[in-house]
Formats: structure tokens, C-alpha cells, sequence
């Protein structure tokens, strides 16, 4: 048998994207050296307590880049109504369509970088990773190969969703897909990535986001994780709220052997609001790792973090959130609230809720909960002739539609919520 | 007396003086010393030897001091998680082991006028402020220590310090020695457990109530307030115990180093409350373990309030190892200028229906900062766990300070969490309230501060209560305005 000796992602420096600017290729090399540079994640790193060391070794995987392209053909179950639909399949664009306001710019990264290299260049990866994945955000910077790019001019509402699908065919592959939004001053978008896996073979994902809402701007993002249950993730999102805007992420966890999410949240001008939304429900030997990281920077900011973990069989789940408040950033209103509903006895969950707080006149506060669905709730459902198993289950799916009612887009609130009942269809 | 550095007597050098003086404000006095035993300055295998042998210790426990100093030494600063300035510890500048006449010889005339206007305000008694001065010829406690001593031992309660203890009874306390607190645990219960001196060793029988709370500073007294000084407690099957550690002590703590370890173990049915006020000077670095074993319906109680020091780091912790087990940690911190509070605490569920309670309290004034740091681990296949945590943190001023990091682990379903924490201030209207009512704004401060801490007060003994309250309300002046 001949095998194809294919390069490791780890092993050498990829060739970096054809046709790009100066800047980026610079960039590119700069990562890859970064990426060497970087110590790995130890278990003495506060933002690897807890965490499974054991998960990152990804020498086995290969760039999905240089694997066929063969037709890949998977169901994917979107919205029906949307101005842009891009596919991705092992970052090889696929197939687009758009139908956008004028001036909106939405195009494949690679695009993007030819047509628009300045505007690119202003907000690519302005944003420090700094809840632990610093050398996989370099890894990923130096194995860009595709992504979407969407700049939404001043003023322009794009009142229909942007789709974005991520799919992962092959086994031992990986794509590190980019998603770059800019809203300018009063602009609208919503914006939903796909995560989503063609077959069985185990797959990494190493996914980041940048959201950059400016002045006054409503930046809705979504994304959607259902990979199958080999492969693995680690999904970087960096939002940055300027004056006056409300920037939105919501995550959907149902897929992947291991997740790793690090959210960061950076308010930067007076009167930003940015709401960090997350939905994880993880069965079988499922592993989800969160860290999120609210950081007030300027005065009267107001962030909202909620996150829901409800947990099958044997699966374990790590939330890490802390909310910084700089010096001088007054009247902070910053919330975090972590709830786990614990629906059998051989789940894990760690959580850790923390709080640095150097300003005045500040409204912190953080919660986190754990436990499993009362006796008499399930009493009260089976009195009024509800199977026991089904009572469990309507509880855990009230439990999950209080996040999903937070999106704010009806659509896509019952797209969300189908992706729910698929995954309770799924546990027995 | 005039207080300067003149007072300090010819024979000690430069360098021992720079020793001694480690960040030390103007204001402060020194005073010369005479010891009979002096380990000297420095830490190595010779210094635990010294120490163990003035102490004339058995074998077993000179092996436990040169492991534990083999731990210490391997064991890095904690710092991946914990402040950095730990890195300013400079362990060679410290003396691990001071004896006879280790207490300062020093005349109420020598204590500067803030300090005796402190305990004037603080309402403590002259025989006690002579105590808290360190002024150990005026302070005649042993008449006092021995009734208390005579009518415990009628019950049969052993009270003694860890050499005495150690070597008089090493049958009852042996066994559970180094076992709550392991060696290794962390890099500063290595270092108590190569150079431990002093601290109390106390066990209390079967069935026996003491009504009257156990408190540290008779046996400080009579015996050398180590820095590293080492507690046990044993209370033995449905026995109870409160025991008061007050270091509500002296402005002029010559220490740079405090690392005590602090070792409960409850049997089945007993309950221990374990009462602290730390007011140490603001150039001591407090690093202290305390932890308890709970076995089956046993209580522990941690009850902590942190006022002094420059860096405390301190997390009382219950294991609870009995089925229905209960722990508890009440803490206060207050953090004012220079000063962090790194307080917290460490419920280990180990049993079916154990409960655990965690109730803190921050107060951070002018550019202090105070951190709660907790953990609660509910492992895999026990039931009916609960815990609670609550954490309130009030900022007094806008460069004030607070964090909050707990973690918890929940393994199975069975079981119960919940975390809150919250952070405010002292409203403008309070105060605005407070002071049409005729009270300045200090006051008003005083008074809403107070108020915040209030229920976790008067969980104190009396006398400390007030105490607590009056410390509090002496740090509040000047912080507003």
C-alpha cells in the first residue's frame, strides 16, 4: 500500500495564501513563528484549569487544503430567508450567492485581501488571545487559507442574515476558517456561521472571529457547532463594542469529541453593550471547554453573559468567565451567570465565575449554579400524564429556550431550537 | 521616649538592621534584642537541625522538618496564579528561629503615641495593650493561663504547644501530625512544617463541651510567638471547641514572614469553631494554611476576618469526610492602601450529604485590593452534596480594588450549587441620608460600612465584635472626602 506522506500542520511552515498583500504574507510568516515561539498550554496555566492538555496534540492533522476537493455532499438545514450564502468545504470555497445593499462588502477572505487589502489589513486580528489559545490563534493565523469578510458601510442595514458553512470532509484534516465583521457607525448585520462535518473521520477545527462594531452599530453573530463526534474544535471570538454599539454572540455546542470556546468581549466606548450568549449540550463523552472574558474599558458599559450547560452521560464541562473592570471605567453594569442542569449522575462540571473590579459606582455581579431537574418538577409534568423521560426532556428544553429567546431574530431562534431537539433526538 | 532609630542598640550591624527592617515605615520603632537561641538569618539543612535540636525533638519529626525543607525548596512561587509580589520575599533575610528573650524586652514607654491612642480608641484593657505592645514584663498572664490550664486538664483537655505536644503526647497527636495539611500541599505548609515553632496543640475528649472559648494569646505569652508557628486541634467524639486566635497584634511585628499552618480534626459528631482577627502590621507577608477533616455529623467553622498585613493569602478549608459533615468559612476582609486580601476558602466534599456554607465579605478603601479565591470540589459518586457561596464586595473609593475567582467542580447529579457575587458601593444617597441626620461624611462611611458587615460580625464573640467594629471604623477615617 503507498500512502501519500502529507504535512502535519505542526511539523512545517505552511505556504502562505498566493496573491496576498505584502502585509499579510509578513503576518503569515510572523504567526508561524509565533506559533514555535509560543510555550504550550500547561496545567499550570490558570486558563488551562481544568482544561484537557490531553486534547492538543495535532501533529496527526493534516491542512485540509491540501486534501481533493472531491464533491462533498452534505444536508445542512439553514435559514429560509438570507441576502448571502457562502460554503466553505475544506476552505475551498464551494459556492456563493448575495444580494446585498450597495456598498456592503461580503466576500471570501481571499478576495478580500485583493480588492480591499487596506480595509483587511485595519482590522484583521487586532485582538490578543488572551484566555489561553494564544499559540492556536497563531496557528491559525499562519494556516489562513479562506474565511468570509463583511464590512457593512456607515448607516446601511442588512435586514436578511449573511450564512456561512464551515464543512469538514476527510479524516485527519484540518481548516482554520476566519470570520471578519465590521460594522461602521449605525450599520445592522446578522451574521451565522455553520460548523459541519461530511462523514465520520475525525476532524480539528481551529475557527476565529472577529467582530468589530463601531459607533452606534448592531452586530448580530451566530454560529452553530454540530461537527461529528470525532472531531475537534477550538473557537477564538474577539468582539470589539465602540460607542453606543450592541455587538451579540451566540454559540450552539452540540457537536465535537472536545470544544474549546474563548470568547472575549472588549467594551471600548462609552454606552457599548455587548451581550455573550452560549448553549452547550453535550452527551456521550463530550468534553466543552469556555472561557469568556468581559473587559470594560471605558465608562458606562454594560455587558451580559449568559450561559447554559446541560449535561448527558458522561460529558464535562469547564466554565471559566471573568469580568475585568479597568480603572475609570464608572458606572459598569457586567453580569455573568453560568447554570448547569445536570441530567445524569456521571457528569462533570467546573466552574469558575470571577470578578476584577478597579472602578467605582460599578454593577457586577456573577452567578453560577448547578443541579439536576427536581423530583416534584418531574411530579408535577407526570400528574398531569406526562412520561417521566418526556417530562425530563421538556425541562431541559425549557431550560435551553431561555439563551436561544436572547438572539433577538425569530428565524433563527427556531433554527437554533431545531439544532436543539435534533441533539435531545439523539439521547436515548 | 524618643523613638528613632538611635534607639537601637550599638550591636547590631547594618545588615541585620536592613534585616530587620524590611519595608518598614517611618514612624515605627525598634528595640534592641537579646535571644538565647538564634538560628540565624538564612534557611538550610543546619537551621533545621538547630532548631530541632534546641527543641530536643525524637528523630521522626527532625526527618519530617529536612522533607519538608527538600519540599520547599523544590516547590516553585505559586505566582502562575498569585500576586507577584511574593517574589519579594527575601528568604535569607529572615531568621526562622528565635528563643528566650525572643520576646521583645521592650517598656510601654518605648510604644509610639499612635499606637497607644490605637488601643486607647480600640477599648482595649491596659493589661491587654501591654500584651498587644509586646510588652511582655507588664503583661502577666500565667496566673490567668494556669486556672484556665487547671480546670482543663480536670476535663481531661490537653492544651500545650506543638514541642510539648509532639514530644508529652505524640500518641494522641502523631497520628494526625502533617495529616490534614500534608507537607507538599504548597510551598509555604513546606516551609512551616522545616521550621515550625510554637502554635498550640490541644485535644479535647469525648463528650466534652468547653464553655469557654480557647484563645491563643495565653499561650503566646507563655510560649515564643513563632512565625511559623503550627496548630492542632483534635476534638475527639461529640467534644466541642472555639478557639480564638487573636492576632490583633502589634504595629511592630518585626516579621517580614508569617506562615502559619492550622490543622482541625473533628470526629464523629464534634464541632471546632475556629475564630481569627488578623491585624498585622502592613509589612507582613501573611501566608498562612488552615484546614479541617470533618468525619461523619461534625462541624467545622472557620470564622476570618483579615484587617493587617501586606499580603494576606489565606484559605481556610473543611474536608468533609463523614456522611452529613458540615463546614462553614465567615470571612471579612479589609484591604486599605498597599495592602491585598487574597482570602478565600476550599470546601472538598468528601461523603454522601455533606453541606458546606461560604459567606465573605471584602471591603476595599483608597488603592486596596481584596480577592476572594475559592473552591468547592463535589467529587463523582456521593449524593445530597450542597454548598453555598456568597461573596459581597464593597468599593469605598475609585481606585479601589476587588477580584473574585471561585471554582467548582461538580461531579454526578445528585447535588446542589450555587455561587453569587456581588459588587457595590456606598450610594450617594446613604450617605446624603445619613449625613441631613447630622453625621460627617466619615461617619456616615463608618456607619454604612459596618452596616454592610454586620450580620458576619456578630457571629464573632463579644469582645471581639466590638473590637472589629472599632478596627473597621478607624481604617474608614480619612477614606472619604
Amino acid at each position: 500500500m503507498t500512502t501519500l506522506e502529507l504535512p502535519s500542520i505542526t511539523a512545517e511552515q505552511p505556504s502562505t495564501l498566493a496573491d496576498a498583500p505584502q502585509w499579510f504574507t509578513d503576518a503569515q510568516n510572523a504567526a508561524w513563528q509565533t506559533y514555535l515561539d509560543s510555550p504550550a498550554p500547561s496545567r499550570k496555566m490558570e486558563t488551562w484549569r481544568f482544561g484537557e492538555l490531553k486534547q492538543l496534540d495535532f501533529d496527526s492533522f493534516t491542512p485540509a487544503a491540501f486534501a481533493d476537493s472531491q464533491d462533498i455532499d452534505v444536508a445542512i438545514s439553514g435559514l429560509d430567508e438570507t441576502s448571502a450564502q457562502f460554503i466553505f468545504t475544506n476552505d475551498s470555497l464551494a459556492h456563493a450567492e448575495a444580494d446585498l445593499p450597495d456598498g456592503v462588502i461580503c466576500l471570501p477572505l481571499e478576495d478580500a485581501l485583493q480588492q480591499h487589502p487596506e480595509l483587511v489589513e485595519k482590522h484583521f486580528m487586532k485582538g490578543d488571545s488572551k484566555l489561553g489559545s494564544a499559540k492556536f490563534a497563531a496557528l491559525h493565523k499562519a494556516h489562513l487559507s479562506n474565511g468570509l469578510f463583511v464590512y457593512v458601510p456607515k448607516g446601511v442595514e442588512v435586514v436578511k442574515p449573511i450564512e456561512v458553512y464551515h464543512i469538514l470532509a476527510g479524516d485527519k484534516l484540518a481548516i482554520f476558517p476566519h470570520t471578519l465583521i465590521v460594522t461602521e457607525a449605525n450599520a445592522k448585520v446578522t451574521v451565522v456561521d455553520y460548523f459541519k462535518s461530511a462523514g465520520d473521520g475525525a476532524g480539528l477545527c481551529i475557527a476565529m472571529n472577529d467582530l468589530i462594531a463601531g459607533p452606534g452599530s448592531q452586530l448580530n453573530y451566530s454560529a452553530i457547532q454540530d461537527f461529528n463526534l470525532s472531531s475537534k474544535i477550538i473557537q477564538i471570538n474577539n468582539t470589539t463594542a465602540e460607542r453606543d454599539s450592541n455587538a451579540k454572540a451566540f454559540t450552539l455546542n452540540i457537536g465535537c469529541a472536545w470544544a474549546r470556546n474563548e470568547s472575549l468581549s472588549l467594551l471600548s466606548g462609552k454606552g457599548a453593550n455587548s451581550d455573550m450568549l452560549s448553549l452547550n449540550i453535550p452527551s456521550g463523552e463530550q468534553k466543552f471547554d469556555q472561557r469568556t472574558f468581559q473587559h470594560h474599558a471605558a465608562p458606562h458599559t454594560f455587558s451580559d453573559l449568559l450561559y447554559k450547560n446541560t449535561l448527558y452521560d458522561k460529558s464535562k464541562t469547564v466554565f471559566s468567565g471573568l469580568i475585568t473592570v479597568d480603572p475609570g471605567a464608572h458606572f459598569t453594569d457586567a453580569y455573568q451567570t453560568c447554570r448547569n442542569l445536570l441530567m445524569d449522575d456521571t457528569t462533570e462540571i467546573n466552574s469558575m465565575p470571577g470578578l476584577q473590579i478597579s472602578a467605582d459606582q460599578v454593577k457586577c455581579s456573577h452567578g453560577s449554579t448547578a443541579s439536576a431537574i427536581s423530583d416534584e418538577e418531574i411530579f408535577y409534568l407526570q400528574a398531569r400524564g406526562i412520561h417521566p423521560k418526556k417530562a425530563r426532556q421538556l425541562i431541559a428544553r425549557g431550560f435551553c429556550v431561555e439563551v436561544i429567546e436572547r438572539i433577538g431574530n425569530e428565524a433563527l431562534e427556531a433554527l437554533v431550537l431545531s439544532y436543539v431537539d435534533a441533539k435531545f433526538a439523539t439521547i436515548a | 521616649m524618643e523613638i528613632s532609630d538611635t534607639t537601637i542598640a550599638p550591636e547590631i550591624d547594618q545588615d541585620t538592621q536592613a534585616a530587620i527592617d524590611v519595608d518598614r515605615a517611618t514612624g515605627d520603632f525598634r528595640f534592641p534584642e537579646n535571644h538565647k537561641f538564634d538560628a540565624g538569618y538564612g534557611l538550610n539543612a543546619d537551621t533545621v537541625r538547630y532548631i530541632s535540636n534546641v527543641k530536643k525533638e525524637k528523630d521522626w519529626i527532625l526527618e519530617f522538618r529536612l522533607k519538608a525543607l527538600d519540599v520547599f525548596e523544590s516547590k516553585p512561587m505559586p505566582t502562575n496564579w498569585a500576586t507577584d509580589d511574593l517574589n519579594n520575599i527575601d528568604f535569607d533575610a529572615i531568621r526562622y528561629y528565635l528563643s528566650d528573650g525572643q520576646q521583645p524586652k521592650r517598656s510601654w514607654d518605648d510604644v509610639p503615641d499612635d499606637i497607644k491612642e490605637t488601643f486607647e480608641r480600640l477599648g482595649i484593657p491596659q493589661q491587654e495593650r501591654a500584651f498587644l505592645a509586646g510588652v511582655e514584663a507588664q503583661f502577666d498572664s500565667e496566673a490567668a493561663y494556669s486556672n484556665v490550664k487547671e480546670a482543663l486538664s480536670k476535663e481531661g483537655v490537653i492544651f500545650v504547644n506543638s514541642t510539648e505536644g509532639l514530644r508529652e503526647h505524640e500518641e494522641i497527636f502523631r497520628p494526625y501530625f502533617g495529616k490534614v495539611i500534608p507537607t507538599g500541599d504548597n510551598k509555604f505548609s513546606a516551609l512551616n512544617s522545616a521550621v515550625f515553632s510554637g502554635g498550640s496543640f490541644i485535644y479535647i475528649p469525648k463528650g466534652v463541651k468547653l464553655k469557654q472559648p480557647l484563645q491563643a494569646y495565653f499561650r503566646i505569652n507563655s510560649e515564643n510567638f513563632g512565625q511559623f508557628e503550627r496548630t492542632l486541634i483534635i476534638a475527639d467524639e461529640g467534644s466541642e471547641v472555639m478557639y480564638m486566635e487573636g492576632c490583633t497584634a502589634p504595629k511592630f511585628e518585626t516579621a517580614t514572614l508569617h506562615s502559619a499552618v492550622v490543622e482541625l480534626v473533628a470526629l464523629k459528631g464534634a464541632k471546632i469553631q475556629y475564630i481569627t482577627v488578623q491585624n498585622w502590621s502592613s509589612n507582613v507577608f501573611n501566608l498562612v494554611t488552615k484546614r479541617g477533616i470533618a468525619h461523619e455529623d461534625a462541624e467545622i467553622r472557620w470564622i476570618d476576618c483579615n484587617i493587617g498585613s501586606r499580603l494576606t493569602m489565606k484559605y481556610p478549608g473543611v474536608v468533609m469526610k463523614g456522611e452529613g459533615a458540615r463546614g462553614e468559612v465567615i470571612s471579612i476582609a479589609l484591604a486599605n492602601d498597599g495592602q491585598l486580601q487574597d482570602t478565600g476558602a476550599k470546601m472538598i466534599h468528601a461523603a454522601d450529604n455533606t453541606t458546606s456554607n461560604v459567606v465573605s465579605k471584602s471591603i476595599s478603601v483608597g488603592k486596596g485590593n481584596s480577592t476572594y479565591r475559592g473552591q468547592v470540589h463535589i467529587p463523582k459518586h456521593l449524593k445530597g452534596c450542597k454548598n453555598n457561596t456568597e461573596c459581597d464586595a464593597l468599593l469605598i473609593n475609585s481606585t479601589s480594588r476587588t477580584d473574585t475567582y471561585p471554582a467548582i467542580t461538580v461531579r454526578g447529579n445528585q447535588h446542589v450549587t450555587q455561587h453569587e457575587a456581588s459588587v457595590s458601593q456606598v450610594s450617594e444617597d446613604m450617605l446624603f441620608y445619613m449625613q441631613q441626620r447630622g453625621l460627617n461624611e466619615g461617619q456616615a462611611m463608618s456607619l454604612a460600612v459596618n452596616g454592610f458587615i454586620n450580620e458576619l460580625v456578630r457571629e464573632f464573640p463579644m469582645e471581639y465584635s466590638v473590637e472589629l467594629k472599632r478596627l473597621i471604623d478607624l481604617e474608614m477615617e480619612g477614606s472619604v472626602g
